[in-house]
């Protein structure tokens, strides 16, 4: 056996370090077309696709900092109240020396941890801007204990002091500090900062500089603790009574982030929770995060690419049933980008329309081949008459009209959504995504909870029916189309005779009631009154105006979803455009690893195609590969399994197998061969983790599945 | 007549009557065609209904029954028809099969299915029914063919003839029997001692005996399993169990056998140990050696899913230089795949290979090596951390800098530690280094929790590949490798000779008194005030302190092993079997 311990192949080449950003996307654009020769196609396809990801990208991260805004300016907000003592009396140290509590802001962030770190990234970024160059964060795994937590804190805060200065001997000599490995220590610190604030102090003073010199004066020192669930108890304990006992010299403000809820912090800290003053603050839930970002990226004709139902509905169970991270979800949408443009050479028109018009002229002879065999484009010529179909080939005209159908159809879901959304147990869907998911797959109004939920629109009160109605003047107005602005006509005109009505409601109302209060009954009366009313309930089918208005807004709605909400594969060259591999997806992001073991093991034949392998049921035929029947065979097999046993076991399986006769003696040689494979395969299992040694009993081994020992 | 009982009962496999009722009138249709009457035909045999019955829920068979049929045309009268039990245990099959689908459908317990509690000699049993069932797998029908040529009736009385044979070996259940027969069986099964004994002290020699016999007991188990389902199915089928119920059944019993199976703490086993098999343990190299001489099956198909691996690695390039990391999941060594991948695609890039299933690997270890060897710096860190954190300012300064890392088994004991993937993730998380890894534990991806998993940002490719893993369990301690062999002696004769003269004499003189005591079975080791006074007065120390701490170095090396003895007196042992002791000693004094 040869020795493979640990091979390294390291060729550096000289020339690397030319190497730009731009030979780099050549160079990754090398690998975009199969291996075959980098033809000028797939090199444009491949730039389509990486600027259509970085705009996606951007956009995800505006979407990111906006919803981050609101939470940031409250903690800002926060940071200035905190220390004002500090700073105003800063003279005065009596008056420091009886408050002992950090200001503390809790940061409730919710599960989705992967998301964190752009959130703090974001957050140190802007409080280093506007606030105080002093922002530290610390993470669990870096400060195992106090000592450690506090050498992170002061190269930290010194680092950052230098980033400010930015003078060159300063920085030398604090890189000499931390070289040499000195005994940090909140007292050294504090000296440090009166040092560094005082000759500041000066500085603006001399400078003149009048804007809140306050806190130029003093910037406090924030001090991020990221995962404060996996900090130890005792550190953060330890560091939090020794933070406050210098709270009088060093303005220190903790961020505390939570991953789960803010009673973690009274569990964490039972003791030291009184020497915090402690400010919760929320972050919006992931899942608005989540349905916001649709609404930017899928969901608006921006972009021209799209995911069919089945791969967004993959993307979406991800983020729902295993880590509600917006991360991971735009993760899975890169890929989804990726592959488009990777596997469907004709996404080469998946882009902006002019560009498209571009394109389309220098479209070669075999892609326009293989749009001619796309079946959508099939399905449509084929109801062309023959002399259209020539003249059909001109495929910008189609491209355009997927352009114009999404915009419809986007604003028709949106209205839709605003009708749908507030019914009582949603039959449509709470979610727009629900909804989107839903028109994707097949025609809406062919579903069955379409009809009930145009049945319980026409129930809807007024004031209900009138919000809803201004919402989607609101969606009107905001999308940049023009297609359908009869319709939006039509909905104000709604409105206003709504507004009208109300008010001629309220007159008769006020005659109406009165009338009634008055009248006596009697027995007689009163049941001959109800039966009228009875009468007049089934037999009127006259109705006020409302309802009538009501149901023309209902048949609208109706009307504007049976004309524009069709499933995209309807549409003439949605394969440009629309990704529909969901299988690759899942395959990629969510592999499960388990099942194609276990599927590898018992039924070789799903991978390796040859009919001997081939077997009804549970069995698996003899000649399959050794580790295959091994593990067959220990299936049969409790807690712990004979070596002995299964050692004949597994060698009558392969004797058979290799047709001599088993009575008859098989040559020593031929046994030994046979008594290798075996230990090998067992060998592979234990490699595997399906079984393990053990001592509870000579020559056996544990099984490790389902329980074992 | 149980088979028409249970055509008219509501039962689970509904949706398969249906297609056999269609099924059925086909077959009418064509026994039309003859143009002779059936009823005519049948009604003289007197058992028409079952016929029908056959007929309906057994299409396979009846068609057997026509091409008879159709042979004998107008002599007929010589019919053959299938017995009851055969058309029960083909219910029973559909009813599996129903049942089957059920539990796939109903969500992943098909992976790892529970099973009941089995007694050792299932596995035997299984290997015959494996071995019997050959490449070609006999069909069913064969065996129904064969047996319509023995009446029902002859069978049956031979069933029971042997019944007080069967009953003895009723644990002897196959797998495909449904549970709730399994578990009738086990609950009557009382253990035979008789049979056991024979068992655990069977040898090699008359082990032949054994399996003749076993071999027909197994044939005559096909028998008993009928008529068990025979049994079973006539009170099952008129329970009217509705489909639904069924399900819900299988899910409880499933629960009662995870229970039934932990609850016993006592395991049941042979107690047959190796060593009367007297095979001897091989090392690795005989090992080796033999394997080279098998050559492994379905070369041409291995070859085939090998190649469709190789067309996805201008994908990965692509998609490790966008940000993805990639790893490789799936049975089978992907050592061979990753390698090829290296040679094809990394010729012209920095790329640092890491074997992870070697045993001395270390994540400071691969640190080192990107320092030293990528980036060529000298210098020492304090820490893992300081380096990690060295290295990612390197590359985020250098923007040229490129780094591809192939990891094999990251999965490995030595990697799979949070602090190691944490690192490791880390190093993956930078944009300028490309990660492909490959995983084989069942279990390794429990390694990585959201966090961990977001640094890596995995894409999982399946790579089944069935090639054996080697070089991945050569360095295994496996069970029945003898792993004391060379390696053993050479770490032995290594250390030793970095020691002074002393401690080489303290451990010889330990060596020696252990070679003494090889005869005797009692030796649990020398005393260390023995160990002292033989020091002492061959003079190699002055003080029991400079023996203890001669001790200690040899302790670290593993070289020695201390034991409390009943009378609390330290006993020292050499964990190192004698053969190797005494061929150390050999050549150690031809080299003095």
């Amino acid at each position: 056996m040869q020795s493979a311990r640990f091979s390294k192949q390291s060729l550096t080449f000289p020339n690397m370090k030319f190497q730009g950003l731009i030979s780099f996307l050549i160079f990754s654009a090398d690998y975009f077309n199969e291996g075959e020769s980098l033809s000028e196609d797939s090199k444009l396809r491949f730039d389509t696709c990486q600027l259509l990801w970085q705009q996606m990208k951007s956009e995800a991260e505006e979407l990111q900092e906006e919803l981050n805004k609101n939470l940031f300016d409250k903690l800002i907000e926060f940071l200035e109240k905190s220390h004002l003592e500090f700073r105003k009396k800063s003279t005065n140290w009596n008056y420091q020396i009886k408050s002992r509590e950090i200001p503390t802001a809790a940061l409730v962030l919710g599960v989705n941890v992967t998301d964190h770190d752009l959130t703090f990234k974001g957050l140190t970024a802007m409080l280093r801007d506007t606030i105080t160059p002093y922002v530290v964060s610390l993470q669990a795994k870096e400060c195992p204990d106090v000592k450690h937590l506090l050498q992170k804190l002061a190269s930290q805060v010194m680092g950052c002091h230098i980033d400010m200065e930015s003078t060159e001997e300063e920085e030398e000599e604090c890189v000499q500090l931390s070289q040499k490995k000195m005994h940090y220590s909140m007292a050294f610190l504090s000296t440090w900062y009166r040092n560094v604030t005082q000759k500041k102090g000066s500085e603006s003073v001399n400078k003149k500089i009048t804007s809140s010199s306050q806190w130029k004066k003093s910037p406090p020192i924030v001090i991020i603790l990221k995962d404060i669930e996996s900090f130890s108890t005792k550190v953060l304990q330890d560091f939090i009574i020794i933070s406050s006992q210098y709270l009088h010299q060093l303005p220190i403000v903790l961020v505390l982030g939570i991953a789960t809820s803010p009673i973690i912090i009274h569990r964490l800290l039972p003791h030291a929770v009184s020497f915090l003053c402690i400010e919760l603050l929320q972050s919006l839930s992931c899942k608005e995060h989540l349905a916001k970002l649709l609404d930017k990226l899928l969901l608006t004709t921006r972009f021209p690419f799209k995911l069919n139902e089945k791969a967004l509905q993959v993307l979406i169970n991800i983020f729902l049933y295993h880590d509600f991270s917006v991360q991971n979800f735009i993760k899975g949408l890169q890929l989804a980008i990726l592959e488009h443009f990777y596997s469907q050479p004709l996404s080469i028109l998946c882009c902006d329309l002019p560009e498209v018009k571009r394109r389309i002229h220098s479209l070669s002879e075999d892609q326009c081949e293989s749009i001619r065999r796309l079946p959508s484009f099939m399905r449509y010529v084929e109801k062309q008459t023959p002399e259209k179909q020539v003249a059909s080939l001109t495929n910008e005209r189609f491209l355009k009209e997927l352009h114009i159908y999404h915009e419809n159809f986007f604003i028709v879901l949106k209205c839709l959504h605003a009708f749908t959304s507030s019914l009582p147990k949603y039959p449509l869907g709470r979610q727009i995504r629900e909804l989107y998911c839903a028109c994707l797959e097949k025609n809406i109004w062919e579903s069955q909870e379409y009809e009930p939920a145009l049945q319980l629109l026409r129930m809807l009160a007024k004031d209900e029916l009138m919000a809803i109605l201004h919402k989607c003047v609101e969606v009107f107005r905001s999308s940049p189309g023009k297609q359908l602005g009869s319709t939006a006509e039509k909905l104000k005109e709604f409105l206003a005779q709504f507004q009208s009505l109300e008010e001629s409601n309220e007159e008769e109302n006020g005659s109406g009631s009165q009338q009634k209060g008055l009248q006596k009954t009697d027995l007689y009366h009163l049941q001959k009154s109800l039966l009228e009313m009875k009468e007049l309930r089934s037999s009127n089918k006259k109705q006020t105006k409302f309802e009538v208005q009501r149901d023309k807004v209902v048949d609208m709605i109706d009307n504007l979803v049976r004309k524009y909400l069709f499933p995209p594969d309807t549409q003439t060259l949605y394969e440009v455009v629309y990704f529909t591999g969901a299988h690759t997806l899942r395959e990629h992001l969510n592999a499960a690893p388990r099942i194609a073991l276990h599927t590898a093991l018992n039924n070789p034949y799903h991978y390796l195609k040859n009919q001997a392998l081939k077997s009804e049921d549970d069995s698996i035929p003899n000649v399959a590969p050794d580790i295959c029947i091994a593990y067959k065979l220990h299936l049969e097999c409790s807690r712990l399994i004979n070596v002995v046993d299964w050692s004949e076991a597994f060698a009558t399986v392969v004797t058979a197998a290799e047709e001599t006769d088993p009575n008859s003696t098989a040559s020593e040689e031929i046994k030994e061969i046979i008594h290798a494979r075996f230990i090998r395969a067992v060998s592979e299992l234990e490699l595997l983790g399906f079984i393990k040694p053990t001592k509870q009993k000579t020559d056996h081994v544990a099984r490790l599945t389902w329980g074992g020992c | 007549m149980s088979g028409v009982q249970s055509r008219v009962s509501p039962s689970p496999w509904v949706t398969s009557r249906a297609t056999l009722v269609a099924s059925w009138l086909r077959t009418r249709a064509v026994l039309r065609e003859w143009t002779l009457p059936p009823t005519l035909k049948f009604s003289g045999l007197g058992r028409f209904g079952e016929v029908l019955g056959a007929q309906c829920l057994a299409p396979r068979e009846t068609l057997i029954v026509m091409s008879h049929l159709k042979q004998q045309k107008v002599k007929m009268l010589e019919v053959q028809f299938v017995g009851d039990d055969d058309v029960l245990n083909h219910i029973l099959d559909k009813e599996e099969e129903y049942l089957k689908n059920g539990c796939v459908a109903s969500g992943g317990n098909k992976v790892y299915s529970f099973q009941t509690r089995k007694k050792p000699e299932k596995m035997a049993e299984l290997a015959y029914e494996i071995a019997k069932t050959s490449g070609k797998s006999v069909p069913l029908i064969c065996k129904n063919t064969e047996k319509m040529a023995s009446t029902p009736q002859s069978s049956k009385k031979q069933s029971t003839s042997e019944k007080d044979q069967l009953k003895s070996d009723e644990k002897n259940e196959f797998l495909s029997t449904p549970y709730r027969l399994r578990k009738r069986l086990t609950a009557v099964s009382t253990f035979p001692s008789d049979t056991e004994s024979e068992y655990s002290d069977s040898n090699s020699e008359d082990d032949k005996g054994i399996k003749q016999e076993e071999e027909k007991i197994s044939e005559v188990l096909m028998d008993q399993k009928r008529l068990t389902k025979h049994s079973s199915l006539s009170s099952s089928s008129c329970k009217k169990v509705s489909a639904k119920k069924m399900k819900k059944d299988t899910t409880t019993d499933l629960v009662e056998e995870y229970f039934e199976a932990h609850s016993s703490s006592k395991v049941l086993t042979s107690d047959r140990t190796l060593q009367k098999l007297k095979r001897t343990k091989l090392d690795q190299q005989t090992l080796h050696n033999l394997l080279s001489k098998f050559s492994p099956p379905f070369s041409a198909e291995l070859k085939q899913l090998n190649e469709q691996y190789e067309r996805l690695f201008h994908k990965w390039m692509l998609q490790l230089h966008l940000g993805f990391n990639i790893v490789l999941y799936g049975l089978g060594s992907k050592k061979e795949l990753l390698e090829k991948f290296r040679a094809s695609m990394l010729q012209d890039s920095v790329h640092v290979v890491i074997n992870g299933f070697f045993p001395g690997i270390t994540v400071k270890s691969i640190l080192n090596s990107i320092t030293e060897e990528i980036l060529e710096h000298m210098g020492t860190f304090r820490s893992v951390l300081d380096q990690l954190d060295w290295i990612i300012n390197r590359f985020k300064d250098d923007s040229s800098l490129e780094l591809f890392l192939l990891i094999h088994n990251l999965d490995s004991q030595m990697l799979r530690g949070d602090k190691s993937q944490q690192i490791l993730g880390q190093l993956s998380s930078l944009p300028k280094i490309y990660l492909i890894a490959s995983i084989d534990h069942i279990n390794a991806p429990l390694m990585w929790d959201h966090s961990k998993q977001s640094l890596y940002n995995w894409l999982w490719y399946e790579t089944t590949t069935y090639r054996p893993y080697t070089e991945e369990t050569s360095y295994e301690n496996s069970l029945l490798v003898q792993q004391c062999g060379t390696l053993a002696l050479s770490s032995l004769i290594h250390v030793f000779r970095s020691l002074t003269p002393n401690a080489r004499g303290i451990f010889r003189l330990l060596i020696k008194y252990q070679l003494e005591n090889e005869e005797n079975p009692s030796y649990i080791g020398l005393s260390f005030q023995d160990f002292y006074q033989q020091c002492r007065e061959a003079f190699l120390v002055n003080s029991d302190l400079t023996l203890r701490a001669q001790l200690t170095e040899f302790r670290d090396h593993k070289l020695l092993r201390t034991k409390k003895g009943t009378d609390g007196v330290e006993y020292l042992l050499i964990p190192i079997d004698t053969g190797t002791l005494s061929d150390f000693l050999e050549k150690e004094d031809k080299e003095a």
